[in-house]
């Protein structure tokens, strides 16, 4: 029988970047709030300080500062036809436990989504006509608009401290800003950070190839800054350990360097650790959330009341829950009917390998440190000839030189022996990398439901993704990378590596943490489980958060959009709050 | 106070709080967002108790008589003194444990003599040598205040002390060789500003019980007060006008937003400053902070001494682990890193007559104070796993003589007996 | 006993490096000996220990451009890893049923690393003995060559593990100890860093970074420090 906890107003799932904002948000409306996060809690001192953060093998190669498998992990196939195998180690995505979630180890790689990716089925029917769709692709608009985020964008960049260079500012195009981006209403609030030498190669490359590259936006601050809560960030100092690290110079967004030095001191606020919230509870009629059930550290089963519960975990995590929970319809793939697990959602990247002459130290780097360029995001260029769905960035990035995982060598050198180690001294200090990432679509056949033999140590089945890359998105990467290596080859006396990334989609070699979808949002309570203020439709106390929101992923790193429609829901919850019920009707 | 008041007094104060809570998100950036209590409060009972609760936050009463993780006010925090470890008492109104049964002349004779309800004496950790300086008026405020606390059940715990310091009564002869009861007089001489700024320094404020010399009785010297002393393992700088290790080149606003903030242009309190910051100097207001600045910045500069110079040798293996450890926020020339990271350079702090501070910093770390001002507490880790106690006496040398900074040399042997207190100490 | 040896024991642990009482790292210069002549493993046996020497000589050699594997102490780096969390397979899902998967599936086999690794040397030195009479260490450089090619491409019958899995593991191991920071008793004497020319956790290139093309100059420097063997030498007598 679980133990029973003093109700709370807000209880909040996980203790990350959403998390933090909604916490900071719902206190300063006065509102009680308790997150639960089932890792443990970390700061900039002891957990990320420079004396040991710099450890490749530790946190990168041994994957200390992420989630471990071992006590809840998910199984994968790639269809409905091959039986799912659990993930024992992590690989292809990497998701944290601890406070600060994913924000603490991400590159810090802050964008914010094109216009037409927010209503992109509408956008791409009226452009290239309602056949041009694929018929398995569940495109969908989100139920929001990019005005309808533009402030949210703003506080989100604005309490990180972007670096970066403006491209559009109400409407006027800003020179060596990105040229595509959709209007802001004032520019970043870092100048962009300092270039590279692989940086520098890049933007030359790529304006002689007749391109607009731009620098990246980067969550790396690239002066000392204080954000609008009071909180003081440090100068970047391009050490080259930010992606699968901790910041230890407080230079690098994370709810520890923005939000939490003032959200801890509220008497309002409090969390706890080490608490694995295995369960929503609702009351009888399943239409209303009455709190959660969590395990603590010493494996107590405890229950904790609440008046509203966010759901605030990572994306597969969330989605997880509503299953075991059962609130919500689950997906069933066969009809194309049910919405929790429904329109999963991925990356895929790609890369051109560099190699030249010119020493570019590649070390000295920081995680958002890059030029890109957007010609071919979203819909920037005409698809019609193309007959692919999305697109992506090229950037060349320059996140750090780590020896083990960051170094590049040539297609014919030897893997190992005499040959490799020579490929090693030759190339490490000049080579360099273009990436492309590219939007995955959603479809009827990449989805999340439960897993029939697997379990965690909680006693929940795993979490079941079914995920392959479809021929849309092979396609557009392929074009993707063939202009990646257009720029490449532009590049003085260089040789190049094209690696496109081929089919079927594997759960071994690292991409990207960017998953999506499975909890996603919109205006049709038959196509969404949340409503555009991120409310759920069935239960209107419990709220989801997070890039399990996102009807189908976007081109760029989702940490910005997380953020904006953090603060947009943040809003409209204190709107509920005053006047409890359902924001929107179906 | 009956217990009525009681009730009303805390919830007033409740109410307060929460006001106090609602101003500081109107930051103004430009200035430390000190809570003027005692400025806006009518005379009558309840501006009394808010103007003790001001006072008991200059006095920083709360940091002594509060154990880490222990109820406010309750007391039996470890004071470690160099004779032993002193226990603080209960000042909560609990009636068998604390300052319940307490009378205003009972507590005013505490604050003025150092004598307690039932005679005894009290020893000088408890600051009365310079409470004594307060007005009564401040005293009995300071009463009403924690009379509107919750009684703790909280005994005092038997003191750490050989014998004979455990005889109270030996104090009796302390005070006659080291303590003149008396209150403050003002120098007609010197402006109200300044007059107001030496009540605050000399008394409530007890800065002197660690910026000055103590004897071997750990009686302060009176006759040079503010030129820097040892405190808790560490080491409180000179307040004095010396420009290399006291607060000669400070302006008056710096002084404001050190104690204001937790930090300046200049440096961050590290060591038992920060709490002091964080617990007490940042309440104060803006005129008293300013008051504080003026009479500090009139105290003399005494001559600066002679400091020997210090080997090549030294200095290169200091500047080799200064490199590895340190450069990398401190930057290059120590000049650390604006609204960040605090400078090393030409910081009196450094440079101060003992390293005890700076090697207790390298060795523990440090935060910068969380104030409402600075939330932030920006933190450095401490490095005694990593470096041997000769690397941490080159590397002390190093940072007191690199970039025009001057000071004694560090010795190995200072560094392992202080990183054997550290170890030991009943706070660390 | 100074007292910053048990500080560095402690920094040593606190990054995972799992030290037997009594063993010298140092001293050992790889051999797997300590002072005491008896072996000092944390993890290998004897033999595993030859197996692990020769095939790391293999997969990264010594020659002109420097020190290889066995020299730069990833022998040693492997024996701590295994002897270790990860040696244990301390934070992965292994809980059973255990079928094949695809290759895109990921791992799944029952055996930790450490189990892997004995299951898999064991099974090579009989493949060995068998072809050539003689266990793996005891090969010609270009037989054992011609032994990694094979286990690479799978064609070494390992029992129930396959031998491109190993050969994968051992070589992504070997990379690691070859160029991790020598804290964790690889990359000795900075020997993969020099090699490639990676100075180690620098930590501020503010400057640096905009000086295109130039050599960066400061020395070598390891989490532990300058000499970090040295440190290494030092924390195991305090234990």
């Amino acid at each position: 029988m679980a133990r029973r906890m003093p109700p709370v107003d807000v209880v909040l799932v996980g203790f990350g970047w959403t998390a933090s904002i909604i916490a900071q948000e719902l206190t300063d409306a006065g509102v009680q709030v308790l997150a639960l996060e089932r890792g443990a809690w970390r700061d900039t001192v002891p957990d990320f300080a420079t004396d040991h953060i710099q450890d490749e093998l530790r946190y990168a190669v041994r994957k200390q500062i992420f989630e471990a498998p071992e006590r809840e992990t998910m199984t994968f196939r790639n269809n409905a036809g091959q039986t799912a195998l659990p993930m024992r180690h992590l690989g292809s995505f990497l998701p944290a436990a601890g406070v600060g979630g994913a924000g603490v180890h991400w590159n810090g790689q802050c964008w914010r989504f094109l216009p037409q990716d927010f209503q992109i089925r509408t956008h791409t029917e009226q452009r290239y006509g309602k056949g041009f769709v694929p018929a398995d692709m569940n495109l969908q608009d989100w139920g929001v608009t990019y005005d309808d985020l533009e402030p949210h964008y703003d506080r989100f960049e604005y309490l990180c401290g972007v670096s970066g260079q403006a491209g559009n500012v109400n409407g006027q195009l800003v020179a060596g800003g990105n040229p595509f981006e959709g209007a802001r209403k004032r520019g970043y609030p870092l100048p962009p950070l300092e270039r590279s030498a692989s940086t520098v190669l890049f933007d030359k490359a790529a304006r002689d190839v007749g391109f607009r590259p731009f620098p990246c936006p980067a969550a790396n601050a690239s002066r000392p800054y204080r954000n609008p809560l009071g909180v003081q960030m440090g100068q970047c100092t391009y050490c080259g350990y930010c992606e699968w690290f901790g910041c230890g110079n407080y230079s690098k967004a994370s709810p520890q360097t923005t939000i939490l030095p003032v959200l801890l001191q509220k008497d309002n606020f409090r969390f706890k650790t080490h608490c694995a919230v295995t369960r929503v509870n609702t009351d009888p009629t399943g239409k209303r959330a009455t709190g959660v059930t969590y395990v603590d550290v010493d494996g107590n089963e405890i229950e904790q009341p609440a008046q509203m519960v966010v759901l605030c975990a990572f994306a597969h995590h969330n989605v997880h829950l509503l299953l075991v929970s059962k609130i919500g319809q689950p997906y069933d793939p066969v009809s194309n009917t049910g919405v929790v697990g429904r329109n999963y959602a991925y990356q895929i990247t790609s890369s051109v390998d560099v190699f030249q002459k010119e020493r570019l130290n590649p070390f000295m780097g920081a995680g958002a440190l890059g030029q890109a360029i957007d010609e071919f995001n979203g819909d920037n260029f005409d698809h019609g000839p193309h007959g692919f769905v999305g697109g992506g960035y090229i950037a060349l990035w320059q996140t750090g030189g780590r020896p083990i995982l960051q170094h590049y060598l040539p297609k014919d050198a030897p893997t190992w022996g005499a040959g490799w180690k020579k490929a090693m001294r030759e190339n490490y200090l000049t080579a360099c990398s273009i990436a492309t990432h590219g939007s995955v679509m959603s479809y009827r056949s990449s989805y999340l439901d439960l897993d029939p033999t697997w379990r965690d140590v909680y006693g929940n089945p795993l979490l079941r993704l079914t995920f392959d890359f479809q021929p849309n998105e092979l396609k557009m990467s392929g074009f993707l990378t063939d202009k990646a290596a257009q720029i490449g080859r532009a590049i003085p006396g260089a040789t190049i590596h094209e690696k496109k990334r081929q089919g079927p989609y594997s759960i071994v070699p690292y991409q990207t943490t960017h998953n999506t979808g499975g909890a996603v949002m919109g205006d049709d309570p038959k196509t969404s489980v949340v409503n555009r203020y991120l409310q759920s439709w069935d239960v209107p106390n419990l709220w989801v958060m997070g890039a399990s929101v996102f009807p189908q992923n976007a081109g760029y790193n989702p940490t910005g959009t997380v953020g904006a429609l953090t603060f947009w829901s943040a809003a409209a919850m204190k709107r509920y709050l005053k006047n409890p019920g359902p924001l929107v009707t179906a | 106070m009956n217990a009525w008041a009681r009730v009303v007094g805390t919830g007033c104060l409740l109410g307060l709080l929460a006001l106090c809570a609602a101003c500081s998100h109107e930051r103004n950036p430009a200035a430390p967002s000190a809570i003027k209590l005692g400025e806006r409060m009518s005379p009558g009972p309840w501006g009394e108790i808010s103007r003790g609760r001001y006072l008991v936050r200059a006095g920083d009463c709360e940091a002594c008589h509060t154990a880490p993780g222990g109820q406010p006010f309750a007391g039996d925090r470890a004071i470690p003194t160099p004779f032993g470890t002193i226990y603080s008492s209960n000042i909560t109104p609990d009636p068998e444990t604390g300052i319940g049964r307490w009378t205003d002349e009972d507590f005013y004779r505490a604050m003025h003599e150092g004598i307690d309800r039932e005679g005894e004496h009290l020893y000088p950790a408890f600051p009365y040598p310079w409470y004594t300086r307060l007005s009564r008026d401040d005293v009995l405020a300071i009463k009403a205040y924690l009379d509107t606390r919750a009684p703790v059940r909280q005994d005092h715990r038997r003191n750490a002390l050989p014998w004979p310091l455990d005889q109270r009564g030996l104090m009796a002869l302390w005070n006659g060789m080291y303590f003149d009861a008396g209150s403050f007089q003002p120098d007609p001489k010197r402006p109200a500003q300044w007059n107001r700024g030496a009540y605050l320094v000399q008394g409530l404020g007890h800065c002197g019980a660690c910026h000055s010399d103590k004897n071997f009785a750990g009686a302060t010297d009176m006759d040079d007060p503010f030129t820097g002393g040892h405190a808790e393992n560490a080491y409180a700088p000179s307040l004095a006008g010396s420009v290399r290790d006291g607060l000669g080149s400070w302006t008056g606003q710096d002084i404001v937003q050190y104690l204001g903030t937790g930090r300046n242009g200049r440096t961050a309190a590290a060591g038992p400053m920060a709490e002091v910051i964080e617990q007490s100097t940042q309440y104060l207001s803006k005129p008293d902070l300013e008051a504080i600045a003026v009479y500090l910045k009139s105290l003399p500069a005494p001559k600066d001494t002679s400091v020997a110079s210090v080997d090549k040798d030294t200095l290169d293996r200091g500047a080799a682990l200064y490199l590895d450890n340190c450069q990398g926020c401190h930057l290059k020339q120590g000049q650390g890193e604006i609204g960040a990271f605090p400078p090393l350079r030409q910081s009196s702090a450094v440079q101060a007559a003992s390293a005890d501070t700076l090697i207790g910093v390298i060795l523990e770390g440090a935060s910068i104070p969380r104030t409402t001002a600075e939330p932030t507490g920006l933190a450095m880790q401490g490095f005694a796993d990593h470096l041997s106690d000769a690397q941490i006496a080159d590397l002390t040398t190093y940072i007191r003589n690199a970039w025009g900074n001057r000071a004694e040399a560090v010795d190995p042997g200072h560094v392992r007996d202080l990183r054997e207190t550290l170890r030991e100490s009943p706070g660390g | 006993m100074v007292d910053h040896d048990a500080a560095r024991r402690d920094f040593l642990r606190l990054v995972g490096v799992a030290l037997p009482a009594g063993m010298v790292l140092c001293a050992c210069g790889g051999n797997g000996t300590s002072a005491h002549g008896g072996t000092s493993n944390a993890y290998f046996a004897p033999e595993e220990m030859d197996f692990i020497k020769a095939a790391t000589a293999r997969l990264i050699p010594t020659d002109a451009l420097g020190p290889g594997a066995d020299k730069a102490g990833v022998p040693t780096f492997l024996d701590l890893q295994l002897a270790g969390p990860y040696g244990r397979a301390e934070r992965w899902y292994m809980q059973g049923p255990w079928p094949r998967g695809i290759s895109g599936q990921g791992y799944q086999l029952r055996y930790t690393p450490a189990q892997l690794y004995r299951q898999a040397i064991a099974g090579i030195d009989r493949h060995c003995r068998a072809q050539y009479q003689h266990p793996f260490a005891m090969l010609t450089a270009d037989r054992q060559d011609d032994v990694l090619h094979a286990l690479q491409d799978g064609k070494v019958d390992l029992g129930d593990v396959p031998s491109q899995t190993f050969f994968n593991l051992l070589w992504q191991n070997t990379q690691e100890g070859f160029l991790a920071d020598p804290a964790y008793g690889g990359n000795r004497d900075f020997a993969g860093w020099k090699l490639i020319g990676f100075p180690g956790p620098r930590y501020n290139y503010v400057r640096e970074i905009g000086e295109y093309g130039k050599p960066y100059q400061q020395p070598y420097v390891s989490l532990i420090g300058r000499a970090p063997d040295a440190a290494l030498a030092h924390a195991p007598e305090a234990s």
